[in-house]
């Protein structure tokens, strides 16, 4: 399947969870509504022609204080019809929530508890939702744009 | 500065740092947490499980990792584009070429020099990854082999993977981090005689794989322990995002190498085994410690079409300048890219975001192949003998400088 028939497949069952494409992106990207984006992923995985059935990677970006928005991005792969799409979804800077996929994707457990480890991107709905790099009792998350590490961390100096 | 004292022990320190997840007061009495790692030899690095038993059955098992982070993501954001390589080497260290490869396969799609790179360069690329997924295969075999108790494997698997490890160095002049595929060709051409003596190393292996598969793979003791343990069924390994020689092993023919086809592998000969359940289930430790030996075959395969072509079609010439396309300065246009590539562990992908303005990804995040097989660790190990956990978890092979990167 093309990329267009993957979005107008997307957009017949679901008239306005899509609010923007990304041509530009590889693989071509659809941007969704973040309320949607649970059941636009188990139609993806459970449609017979569309069947996404490996996530592959799961990205959280913070794109910055002057966006003030943060991005998390789906690379979704079909073993069997060898197609491919990325889902991008757009959630505010301040409150950064988010469905979470792992119920339909198990592999989105670990990335989404990478995603808030080094985002503070919260995913709704994770069986499991902790730190997984980092210490438990580490302060902020790094990847954000803004971060600041904290002087010391049990006693040991964080700059080095 | 250097006297001061970097570390004081507190009572609270790991209880804090990194709490177990089942806490003792709610355990069921016949319930028991064994801690295994960090510092456990056969957790190939710093990992620790922590398992939650019942007599000497399992019920689950957590992993907690981190003991190696070193913010390869954090690092990614502030450092030009060729700089990251060298830290692309650090994540997985046992394979640093392929992750090279892939890492260059991304930046040059988004730079749009794909198609530009000449045949020789690529050639070279595929014959220093295909030696450097043979020696990552080696030590997979051979420390599993150790794991469960044979160390004789070990110290052979250790010996002929010096071989590659010199060639390597040879070429690169680093044993194992190497720097050499650089963005839009290489450090450096191979060296004069290279091709002759990397001949000589395919005709000194063939038989070590015969060796190799009667000493370990065949070995009656060998099939006793892994055979049937560890079953790991194809819809779990697909749903947890398992690749490489794992989701082989549990009998998918799913090889990026062929399915995306990057770089020179379409004109290259080779075939993709996957495990058919000949020792026990398919899916057990055996069938995924057999793919990998079946895959060291056909990396020689690729090796010998690879320098069949290096002296051939694509042999040396004075002009020839590997350093010739490599850009003075890498801005790529703002775009998303995901790339994904066959490592010897599985499917390493790297996702950017360039913002066009400055030579840094604004975004680099590594989807490491170790981090995503050793997910599924607590799902394969379940309800099976705490004798049997290091055998399953060898044979998930990991790298934990992939898995924390």
């Amino acid at each position: 399947m093309t990329f267009d028939q993957i979005k107008d497949k997307v957009a017949s069952k679901f008239p306005d969870a899509i609010t923007a494409i990304d041509e530009n992106a590889t693989p071509k990207a659809l941007m969704v509504a973040e309320d949607k984006l649970s059941e636009v992923c188990a139609f993806l995985y459970k449609d017979k022609d569309l069947y996404f059935d490996m996530l592959s990677c799961l990205t959280g970006i913070d794109n910055g204080e002057e966006a003030n928005t943060m991005e998390v991005a789906y690379n979704l792969y079909s073993i069997p019809f060898e197609h491919a799409i990325m889902l991008k979804i757009e959630i505010p800077r301040e409150k950064p929530e988010i469905p979470s996929v792992a119920e339909i994707w198990k592999t989105a457990n670990w990335h989404e508890r990478e995603a808030f480890d080094l985002l503070g991107i919260h995913f709704e709905g994770h069986p499991d939702l902790r730190r997984i790099l980092l210490p438990t009792d580490w302060e902020g998350h790094p990847l954000r744009k803004d971060y600041q590490h904290q002087d010391k961390y049990r006693g040991i100096k964080v700059e080095y | 500065m250097s006297n001061q004292i970097q570390y004081r022990y507190q009572k609270d320190n790991l209880a804090k740092s990194e709490p177990n997840k089942f806490k003792e007061s709610e355990l069921k009495s016949e319930e028991f947490v064994i801690n295994m790692g960090p510092q456990h030899p056969s957790t190939h690095g710093v990992l620790r499980l922590e398992v939650l038993t019942e007599g000497e059955t399992i019920k689950d098992v957590v992993p907690h990792l981190g003991y190696l982070h070193r913010c390869f993501e954090k690092h990614a954001e502030s450092l030009p584009y060729n700089q990251i390589i060298p830290y692309v080497d650090r994540m997985d260290y046992l394979a640093a070429m392929n992750s090279e490869h892939a890492y260059a396969l991304g930046v040059e799609r988004m730079l749009g020099i794909t198609d530009k790179i000449p045949k020789r360069v690529e050639y070279i690329r595929v014959l220093v990854a295909e030696l450097n997924r043979i020696a990552s295969h080696f030590v997979a075999v051979g420390t599993y082999a150790m794991d469960i108790g044979a160390f004789t494997p070990f110290f052979w698997m250790m010996r002929d993977r010096e071989h590659i490890m010199r060639m390597l160095e040879w070429v690169s002049g680093a044993r194992m981090l190497y720097n050499y595929i650089w963005i839009g060709g290489l450090f450096y051409d191979l060296p004069v005689g290279f091709e002759q003596r990397c001949r000589e190393l395919v005709t000194y292996l063939r038989p070590k794989i015969k060796e190799l598969e009667q000493l370990v793979v065949e070995n009656k003791i060998f099939v006793e322990r892994t055979a049937n343990v560890g079953v790991l069924p194809l819809d779990l390994a697909i749903n947890y995002g398992v690749t490489g020689p794992m989701l082989r092993g549990s009998g998918l023919r799913y090889d990026l190498r062929k399915v995306d086809g990057y770089s020179v592998y379409p004109e290259l000969e080779f075939e993709v085994p996957i495990g058919e359940g000949k020792m026990g289930a398919v899916g057990d430790c055996w069938d995924r410690t057999y793919v990998r030996v079946l895959e060291i075959e056909q990396s020689l395969k690729i090796i010998e079409q690879c320098l069949d072509q290096l002296t051939g079609d694509h042999k040396r010439t004075k002009e020839f300048d590997p350093q010739a396309l490599v850009p003075k300065k890498i801005r790529p246009a703002r775009q998303d890219l995901y790339v994904r590539a066959e490592n010897p562990k599985g499917e390493l992908g790297y996702f950017f975001r360039a913002d066009g303005r400055s030579d840094v990804p604004f975004r680099c995040k590594a989807r490491s192949c170790c981090f995503v097989n050793l997910s599924v660790i607590s799902e394969i190990s379940k309800g099976g003998m705490i004798a049997d956990l290091v055998a399953i978890f060898g044979s998930i092979d990991i790298v934990l400088g992939e898995v924390d990167r």
